[in-house]
């Protein structure tokens, strides 16, 4: 998985921030942020994840013409033929019954400098550790994988821990 | 403004409400900024039917993106270094959460006064979602 080009975009971190809560005005509101020391609009810590919008293979996005594993006319449109997304350890992952559920275990976040409206990044994702665990609903598999987001100037940003976990079983609710 | 180490001591600690009631429409406004469109998040039928779970629930990136806040509220804007979280258990539409930060190192680095801190965020049957921790550049 690689991003060739993931522009930081004052809109998209005003929607982001919106959406995880936030209402500090470092993220949404320009002139407020030039009276800090940072002396300008930032992105939340977590902002980097939206890079998936970027990213053109992306699995978890469904594509015009190609099935998508979500519900439609029936509950799912995988097919044995069509099969699911792939392994996609740092973001989570779908799955079914079948092939149990892949979940985001772990996240980890390495922060070079704080990410400005207007940087433009690049990524290069390697996969690393692969593991294996007995949980109580059955086989956990574990895999990570490292990114690196790089500046316009070729700086590296930030640095992506993710830990993805695939279940043979779903996992039941039992916090209501 | 950026937190002071002469101010804070190993210890001290702080809670934060996160959210009241996750909405489904929060989870899906997530998937939207964040681009993860996984169905598990935002689909009752391809989640209960399909997937098999009670319902859909909650990223664990959108536990991991609102709990930031009681860290980056505390150490001020720009200055985590380093931030990391487990996701223990499924965040449901209808839970409440709650964060609480401690912190629980300050060392020097390259001269400059750096906080670790611990991070949980519990839902309202006290159950931890996340943990994790974090570290920070603080001022003198």
């Amino acid at each position: 998985m690689a991003v060739e080009r993931f522009p930081v975009e004052e809109g998209a971190i005003l929607l982001f921030a919106r959406a995880v809560g936030d209402p500090n005005p470092i993220y949404t509101d320009p002139a407020y942020a030039a009276t800090t020391e940072l002396g300008g609009l930032i992105a939340p810590p977590t902002f980097i994840q939206s890079s998936a919008h970027f990213d053109p293979d992306y699995p978890l996005r469904p594509k015009p013409g190609q099935a998508w594993f979500g519900s439609g006319r029936t509950p799912t449109g995988r097919t044995a033929e069509t099969g699911g997304p792939g392994d996609g350890a740092g973001s989570g992952d779908a799955g079914g019954a079948k092939r149990g559920t892949g979940l985001h275990a772990e996240q980890e976040f390495e922060y070079h400098r704080p990410l400005r409206p207007g940087d433009v990044l690049t990524s290069e994702t390697r996969p690393e550790k692969r593991w294996e665990k007995q949980g109580r609903s059955g086989q956990l598999v574990f895999s990570e994988t490292i990114t690196e987001y790089r500046d316009q100037d070729g700086q590296l940003v930030v640095t992506a821990r993710g830990v993805g976990v695939r279940t043979e079983a779903p996992v039941a609710k039992e916090s209501r | 403004m950026a937190l002071r180490a002469a101010t804070v001591k190993v210890g001290d600690h702080r809670e934060m409400s996160l959210v009241e009631d996750l909405t489904r429409t929060q989870i899906v406004q997530y998937a939207g900024a964040s681009g993860d469109f996984n169905p598990l998040h935002s689909d009752e039928v391809y989640a209960t039917q399909v997937a098999g779970y009670p319902t859909v629930f909650a990223h664990g990136m959108l536990t991991m993106g609102m709990t930031a806040r009681i860290l980056t509220d505390w150490v001020g804007d720009g200055r985590l270094l380093r931030y990391r979280a487990r996701f223990i258990k499924q965040v449901w539409p209808g839970d409440t959460l709650t964060a609480r930060a401690e912190l629980t190192a300050i060392r020097e680095v390259d001269g400059n006064p750096v906080a670790d801190f611990d991070v949980v965020t519990r839902n309202q049957a006290g159950d931890a979602v996340l943990s994790g921790d974090a570290s920070a550049r603080l001022d003198p």
